[in-house]
Formats: C-alpha cells, sequence, structure tokens
C-alpha cells in the first residue's frame, strides 16, 4: 500500500497537500483499495464553505455508499469535474488524478490536528 | 458480527486467501467476495470466463416416484413430464406461499433427482423435505461431501471442452456426467450470470484439482461474490433473502411461470387466494437516472415523496454506466417507464421502473 511522504492524513483516511493557503484533498491508497471500484461521486460546489472534518463529498463504490470528510476547513475553490465521468480515477490514481477538491485554508494551524506520512502509517498498523 | 470461528470454510479456502481475495461472511461461510476487483471480475466474465467457488450450495438426492414420494408436492414447478437429464428452477413452499428456498431440480434417471439449494438454506430445506418426504422415498443430503465451481463466460464451452470434450452436447439447462480427472461426474449448463457456463459437481476433498486446472488457462480467471451479484442483477435473478424469503410469495417476485397451478402443492391455497385477492406488492426493476446505485433496503417513494416500497437488491451496472436494482411496490405503481425515487427521508434520487433483463447481450443460449 502506497502512501505519500509529503501529505498529511486524516483517521478517516483522506490526504491533504497544503501549499501556501491552498489545500488539494483526496483519500489515501488504502481507503481506495477499502472501497473497492468507485462508481460514482457528489463533489461539493465551488464555494462552498466547509469545516475541518466535515462532509465534503460522497462516494458510491459497487456494493456500498460512503461519506469523504475534509482534513481542513475553508472554502471550495476548485473539484476536480473528470471525477464525475470517471470516477475510477481515485482508485487508479489517488494522490494524483483522483484528487478531489482544492480548499483555500481559512485556519493553518489546524494542520496540527493531521497526521504526518509516518503517523499514518503507524495509525493503519495499529488499526491492523 | 458472527466471527470467524463460527463461518465454514470451503474445501478452497486457502486457495482463495493465497490468491489474496477479500474473504466476507455469506450465508454462514467465509467466501471470497473479490480478488482483483469486482468490475475487472464482471468484466472477465462477460469477455472470457470466470471461475467461482460455489461449494457452499446445498446438494440433496431423492429417490423415488415424482408423485408418490411427495417430491412432486412439495416444489411449486412441474416435474413429472421432465426428460432425463434436464434440470428445472422452481420453489420449496411454506404453507403460506412464501418462499422456504429456490431450488433447481435434475432429473438423473426416472426415480431418481438431483437438488442444488442455497447454501443458507440447506438445514431448514432439509428438514422439509425430510417432513413432507413419504417412505416411499430415500433422501439424502450429499452437501458436505460435493463440491461445486462456476465456469461462466463466452469462453467456458471452449476451456471446459479440452478438459471433456462431450461438454459441447449439452444444452441450456441440461446436464450429464462426465470422466473429469478420473471421477464420473454430474456437469450441468446452468449458472447465475447470464452467460454461457457450467456448474460442475465433483467430490468436496478432490475439488482443489479442478480448480487449479481450470485456472491454468490463460483466458479464466477467479471471480467472487460481489461480481457474482453484479452479474446475476444485471439479468434480473432474484437471491434468497433478498428478492425471495419465507414472507415473499413467488406472485409478489413476478416468478409465476416457475409455478404450475396444474398440480397440488405445498402453498398453492395460499397462492391462488393471493392471486384472487390480488397483489398489494409487487417486484420490478429500477434504473437510477444517474451513476448513483439503489442498495437494498432502502424506502422507494412516489413524486410526492409518499413512501411505496423497499429496494431488495442494488447495484452499479458497468453495461448500463448506471444504478440499476429491484425493488418491491405497490402494484399501481409497478407500471414501466414510470419515475419513482429510492432513498430516505433526506435525500431521494430518481429511477425509472423497468423490466429486470437489465443486460440483453449475454451468451447465455449461445
Amino acid at each position: 500500500m502506497d502512501i505519500e511522504n509529503d501529505l498529511l492524513y486524516t483517521k478517516e483516511h483522506e490526504w491533504v497537500s497544503l501549499e501556501d493557503n491552498i489545500a488539494t484533498v483526496g483519500i489515501s491508497d488504502y481507503a481506495q483499495e477499502a472501497l473497492g471500484d468507485i462508481t460514482f461521486i457528489e463533489l461539493p460546489s465551488v464555494d462552498d464553505e466547509i469545516d475541518q472534518f466535515g462532509q465534503l463529498a460522497s462516494v458510491e463504490s459497487v456494493k456500498a455508499a460512503s461519506d469523504i470528510f475534509s482534513p481542513i476547513s475553508g472554502k471550495i475553490i476548485e473539484v476536480n469535474a473528470d471525477l464525475e465521468s470517471e470516477p475510477g480515477l481515485i482508485n487508479k490514481s489517488p494522490y494524483d488524478k483522483g484528487w478531489i477538491a482544492k480548499i483555500e485554508i481559512s485556519d493553518p494551524e489546524e494542520a496540527s490536528n493531521l497526521m504526518t506520512a509516518e503517523e499514518y502509517q503507524n495509525f493503519l498498523e495499529a488499526e491492523g | 458480527m458472527i466471527s470467524d470461528q463460527n463461518l465454514q470454510k470451503t474445501p478452497l479456502y486457502e486457495k482463495h486467501v493465497s490468491l489474496k481475495a477479500r474473504m466476507v461472511p455469506f450465508g454462514g461461510w467465509d467466501m471470497p467476495v473479490q480478488y482483483e476487483g469486482i468490475l475487472a471480475e464482471y468484466q472477465q466474465t462477460r469477455t472470457l470466463a470466470s471461475l467461482f467457488d460455489t461449494c457452499h450450495m446445498g446438494e440433496f438426492f431423492v429417490e423415488g416416484d415424482c408423485v408418490k414420494s411427495g417430491l412432486d408436492h412439495l416444489v411449486s414447478m412441474t416435474i413429472a413430464d421432465m426428460p432425463l437429464k434436464t434440470c428445472r428452477y422452481g420453489f420449496l413452499l411454506n404453507e403460506q406461499g412464501g418462499v422456504i428456498d429456490d431450488l433447481i431440480v435434475f432429473r438423473q434417471a426416472f426415480e431418481k433427482w438431483f437438488i442444488v439449494v442455497n447454501a443458507s438454506t440447506i438445514s431448514k430445506d432439509a428438514q422439509q423435505f425430510k417432513k413432507h418426504l413419504t417412505s416411499a422415498s430415500s433422501f439424502k443430503d450429499l452437501s458436505p461431501s460435493t463440491g461445486k465451481l462456476d465456469l461462466q463466460g463466452p469462453l467456458a464451452r471452449n476451456i471446459l471442452s479440452s478438459l471433456v470434450e462431450d461438454i459441447k452436447k449439452l444444452d441450456y439447462y441440461t446436464f450429464d456426467f462426465f470422466d473429469l480427472f478420473g471421477q464420473n461426474v454430474l456437469i450441468s449448463r446452468t449458472g447465475y450470470t447470464g452467460e454461457l457456463g457450467y456448474e460442475i459437481y465433483y467430490p468436496a476433498e478432490k475439488i482443489g484439482q479442478v480448480w487449479d486446472a481450470l485456472l491454468k488457462f490463460k483466458e479464466v480467471k477467479p471471480a467472487g461474490l460481489g461480481a457474482r451479484d453484479v452479474l446475476r442483477l444485471e439479468v434480473g435473478y432474484s437471491l434468497y433473502g433478498h428478492e425471495l424469503s419465507d414472507d415473499i410469495t413467488p406472485l409478489e417476485a413476478g416468478l409465476e411461470r416457475f409455478i404450475d397451478f396444474n398440480k397440488d402443492f405445498i402453498g398453492k391455497t395460499a397462492l391462488l387466494k393471493q392471486k384472487q385477492e390480488g397483489l398489494k406488492r409487487k417486484s420490478v426493476g429500477l434504473i437510477s437516472e444517474s451513476r448513483r446505485s439503489p442498495r437494498a433496503e432502502q424506502k422507494l417513494y412516489d413524486a410526492s415523496g409518499k413512501e411505496i416500497g423497499v429496494m431488495t437488491s442494488g447495484t452499479f451496472s458497468p453495461s448500463l454506466q448506471k444504478g440499476i436494482g429491484l425493488g418491491m411496490v405497490e402494484p399501481s405503481l409497478a407500471e414501466k417507464g414510470k419515475t419513482i425515487y429510492f432513498g430516505n427521508d433526506t435525500n431521494k434520487e430518481p429511477a425509472v421502473v423497468s423490466g429486470k433483463l437489465f443486460y440483453k447481450k449475454g451468451s447465455l443460449k449461445n
């Protein structure tokens, strides 16, 4: 299983990359593997205000539906519209082509509530 | 949650684990839900061939005259006129007309019947058989010693014929005994995918060699219960515990064609009464208007938001690229082309009532 080093992670298996005041958000390789083939995503709308750990999107796989939570608070400035016609990009490329949304960060301090790659690795191992 | 210790394992369990299958509880068994991925296994089955472990399913053997044995009275469909070496689908009903199980009867000889039943219902089915079969019959539950593999897909005949040459003679819903690795075994041209395919019944302790031999063909890959459920739903087949149950009659499930009202059988009185009084609910197909899929147990609503039924099964359909499913609704709303809604009190998604054959290009009868 792939864990990208320079990202931060949540306990719900979302990742976030922080660049200046912009956060790019997706789900981890572990999450896409656990969900299985993703067949539908409901993306947030641009300009939506979102809270840290609040619902960001919902996805459906062949057999189940799940919610995706935002790693950080802020305003949605862009969504990955390619996912609407090809949600399987999340499975194929969870850290790159499968990104979900970009958020203008409202409180950078919130990053301290997230896990580093190493911490996430340990978290996964502890979860078994 | 059932603990792993209580789950039964098929003779192929170790093979699934070494193939890194994801294992899930199903009908009391620890079964592979997927290997490579549900969509990949789905495509493999629709275009080439897949191998399914169905050792969990139950097999009974009844010997005796069709009517005097009590067998004819136990099952809903006509069996008296079955030609030898043919199969017939139907139901084991309770007195209320509810479905104890759906099953397939195989006529091995004039008075020899092989019966295939679902895994989770083996014991209640056996109980019903023992209760109603007469002293003019003998009954055996062969389930523990019988392994079973399903080879399904448009290439299934070509592949299996290189191990069993005569397999080419089998027509849809017929069977025979064939030599396979030194064992004389029953192989039927039946399945649960809508594709050309075979079900191979083999001694449980030796079935590993058949599994290995079939997976050596480059056109064959293993497929799990996840793909199996998508495949069966795309062709509108019922799954026991979902579309059929002790509380659902075959009339409500839209399966009257598997009932012979010209003979006597358990549940007939109740079904006739239901026919006369009219159905209160009816099974329909549904096609979502989007990629969102309906799911079992979700509620169904009309345009005004009134609750009108419940989903019994749902999935994403790879062939339609939309959600599909089967649900039970008030008969007045079971009209094809009508838009109804699936979901919950806060979120409702539109779907169109349709027939149950969502995928029409299957190789089933090729």
